[in-house]
């Protein structure tokens, strides 16, 4: 795979030969498992293996709370409340799936950031990067429906809120609305809608995963230095790789492991330090929160969507060139979703030629000041809407846009970048300095 | 490895920073830390502590409040007030619930069993406590950051300290204009606040607002059959204790499940490291 020379796998037995001219499926996970991958990797590759384990444990956590969960207004926070009480071991199911979400979060925005900075998006990776932010998109979605099933305060408000976002839409939003809730307000049609996709959308992102996954084990996996791995030869190849299995395999869970003992600490000591104690109210559509706001993974979004308000002269101008059909708060709408689109045409708005942010002097500022602007982002977004945090949420947001559409293209221009080694095995025995007889490289663990 | 620290140090700041409160637009509120036992990662539930919060629950705040989550049963539970059984028996007893199988379907009144909870409120303007001390956050600071969460929790159980000592004469700006109904509380945010107690930017200026519920303790209202203290801040600080284990009943379980997880992990993650740098080794020339 991913075009690299190496050794193909050879079924041994008899079974494994039967098997490989019926279902070669042995064959797959063999190749699957040994693929070649740069062995200069650094600690931020791991990210993708939380998200695995991440992923399947809320699906595993999620099947439990299913069999105690009722998705009816009258007894959803009730249920809830069962599960934490009275199922055996349901307080810390429920703990690990709620705080699972923010692990996941956490997880795909250093995902993401390490993607952005050593250029992992660029050609030919672009459709695993346009996979990743649809997963992006289809995680936010899972985790916005799944804090509206306790049915608390939060739950049943935000969805007013969320919803409402789609009511913007010009001509057919009311329409729109009424047909994401089921009815013309939140109420159980909606949670069991909500119910119903929050069940099968995370299968649809397994699905997406693997998708994810072969994409990028058919171009090969980018690395620090952005240099491919040379494919000239099999011996060549074999000296800026090793086999996943086991050098990636145990530093990936070495690195999950140190990730589990902090989540473990966080379900065990703090499992509400990163939830809303609004949500320990049963819903009431007659009491609003004084400030609705939603889970911290979705804040810098939220900002962005709050930050174009109707005075803003750019929001004024379009509003003013569509003849008053896209106003403030489609606006906001579509700078929320545009936010992510951005994201996702990284490949096509970034015009260097070098591919990691290591060897790109200038970049280097930008990018940091990016990952400043999306924490700043994420801090304003539970802020209320006055000054002068709007200020800061509509800076913060121009600069994200900046950052893809201005900075990226301009930065391929002007930048003069760095050398980048030559091969990946230049930059490994750069860092760990082999033995004068060089035979260290080559040898196998025994 | 800079990048990740960078990354890593930017990402906690952000978490932290976010925290999970928008910081109330006008009201503040006075919410000072309690120093409770089951604070912090090696806390636990004092048993005697939420016996006499099952005491002043059971002669003061139930006479509005229910606690319709919390079953009876778990009066006896490890972990909770641990009531003996023949307690727990009695106890439940004392309180009358609807039964809708009894009297041929139509349903009547009969003792409660502990396999019953506790009735709801009686009051339709007094809410619920069994999950009020994790619906109340009593920490915000410093600055709205939440930081202080992290050391001194979500701090639910402080509120409720704070809500039933924070009764104080009115201000005397509120004198100036119309009556108020209610009572004023400095630690209570979403009440009445009359407009001749704001200043010209709408800005509040004394704490807390007017709160529907007349001052529930007054201290020495309670004997302890052990004797305990009984002035107004022990058994608030009583109540509150009880009103925690309502909400999080599973509390010690589970910081005990965490550590025992903490640990083990632990272990595992040295064993994974050094698996780790034994297979690397001859590659990093370093075997």
């Amino acid at each position: 795979m991913g075009g690299i020379p190496h050794d193909h796998y050879e079924p041994k037995s008899n079974f494994e030969k039967g098997m490989q001219t019926r279902l070669p499926i042995i064959g797959l996970l063999y190749d699957t498992l040994m693929i070649p991958t740069p062995k200069n990797l650094n600690w931020m590759w791991i990210w993708g293996i939380v998200l695995v384990f991440a992923l399947v444990m809320q699906i595993v956590t999620g099947i439990v709370l299913v069999m105690h969960y009722i998705p009816h207004v009258d007894m959803a926070f009730a249920s809830v409340e069962h599960i934490m009480r009275d199922v055996n071991g349901g307080h810390m199911i429920r703990y690990f799936h709620m705080n699972g979400a923010s692990l996941m979060f956490f997880a795909v925005y250093m995902h993401i950031f390490r993607g952005l900075y050593y250029g992992s998006y660029k050609s030919p990776r672009e459709v695993t990067w346009v996979l990743g932010s649809l997963m992006l998109v289809l995680m936010m979605g899972i985790a916005f429906m799944g804090y509206v099933l306790p049915w608390g305060q939060m739950s049943f408000h935000g969805t007013a809120v969320i919803t409402g976002l789609f009511g913007a839409i010009p001509f057919v939003g009311e329409a729109v609305q009424t047909w994401l809730l089921g009815a013309g307000a939140v109420g159980q049609p909606a949670l069991n809608r909500f119910f119903s996709l929050h069940y099968l959308l995370p299968f649809i992102l397994l699905g997406l995963t693997i998708l994810h996954v072969w994409a990028f084990h058919t171009t090969g996996n980018n690395n620090p230095t952005g240099v491919e791995v040379r494919r000239t030869s099999k011996e060549d190849a074999a000296k800026d790789t090793l086999p996943f299995w086991p050098y990636f395999v145990i530093k990936d869970l070495f690195a999950l492991a140190i990730i589990m003992v902090l989540f473990m600490a966080v379900v065990g000591f703090m499992p509400n330090y990163l939830g809303h104690p609004d949500n320990y109210i049963p819903a009431n559509p007659l009491a609003t929160p004084a400030h609705i706001v939603p889970e911290w993974y979705l804040l810098p979004f939220y900002a962005v969507l709050r930050a174009f308000t109707a005075d803003v002269w750019l929001v004024m101008l379009v509003e003013w060139i569509s003849f008053g059909i896209i106003d403030a708060k489609f606006f906001g709408v579509i700078a929320m979703f545009g936010a992510i689109v951005v994201l996702a045409l990284a490949p096509w708005l970034d015009t260097s030629s070098v591919r990691s942010g290591r060897y790109r002097p200038m970049f280097k500022w930008w990018f940091w000041l990016l990952v400043a602007d999306f924490i700043l982002l994420m801090w304003v977004g539970a802020r209320p809407a006055e000054f002068p945090y709007d200020w800061i949420a509509l800076i913060g947001s121009a600069y994200w846009f900046a950052y893809f559409l201005v900075i990226l293209p301009l930065l391929g221009v002007i930048e003069k970048p760095d050398q980048a080694p030559a091969t990946i095995e230049e930059d490994f025995n750069a860092h760990y300095p082999q033995k004068a007889d060089g035979k260290a490289a080559a040898q196998p663990a025994e | 490895m800079k990048f990740i620290r960078n990354l890593t140090l930017s990402a906690a700041t952000a978490l932290a920073l976010t925290g999970t409160q928008a910081i109330a637009a006008g009201a503040e509120v006075h919410v000072h830390d309690v120093d409770f036992p089951f604070d912090g990662m090696f806390g636990s539930y004092d048993q005697m502590q939420l016996q006499r919060g099952l005491q002043v629950y059971t002669e003061i705040c139930s006479a509005c409040h229910g606690l319709e989550h919390v079953a009876f049963r778990t009066l006896g539970q490890d972990g909770g007030p641990a009531l003996p059984e023949d307690q727990v028996f009695a106890y439940a007893e004392f309180y009358e619930v609807f039964d809708q199988a009894l009297f041929d379907g139509e349903g009547d009144f009969r003792p409660a069993t502990p396999a019953d909870k506790f009735p709801g409120s009686n009051l339709s303007n007094a809410p619920d406590l069994s999950l009020m001390a994790k619906s109340r956050a009593g920490f915000h600071g410093p600055y709205g950051t939440g930081l202080a969460q992290l050391w001194y929790g979500m701090g639910g159980a402080e509120y409720i300290t704070a809500l039933m000592t924070g009764y104080a004469e009115e201000p005397e700006c509120a004198l100036e204009g119309e009556p108020m109904d209610g009572y004023y509380n400095t630690a209570f945010a979403n009440g009445g606040f009359p407009a001749s107690c704001k200043d010209e930017h709408g800005k509040h200026k004394v704490p807390g607002s007017w709160i529907a519920m007349a001052p529930p303790l007054y201290g020495e209202d309670i004997e302890f059959a052990d004797g305990h203290a009984n002035d107004l801040h022990h058994i608030s600080e009583d109540v509150a204790a009880f009103l925690m284990w309502t909400a999080e009943p599973k509390l010690n379980a589970r910081k005990e499940a965490g550590l025992t997880g903490v640990i083990f992990l632990a272990i595992l993650s040295v064993l994974l490291y050094l698996t780790n740098k034994r297979i690397w080794a001859p590659h990093k020339g370093k075997d």
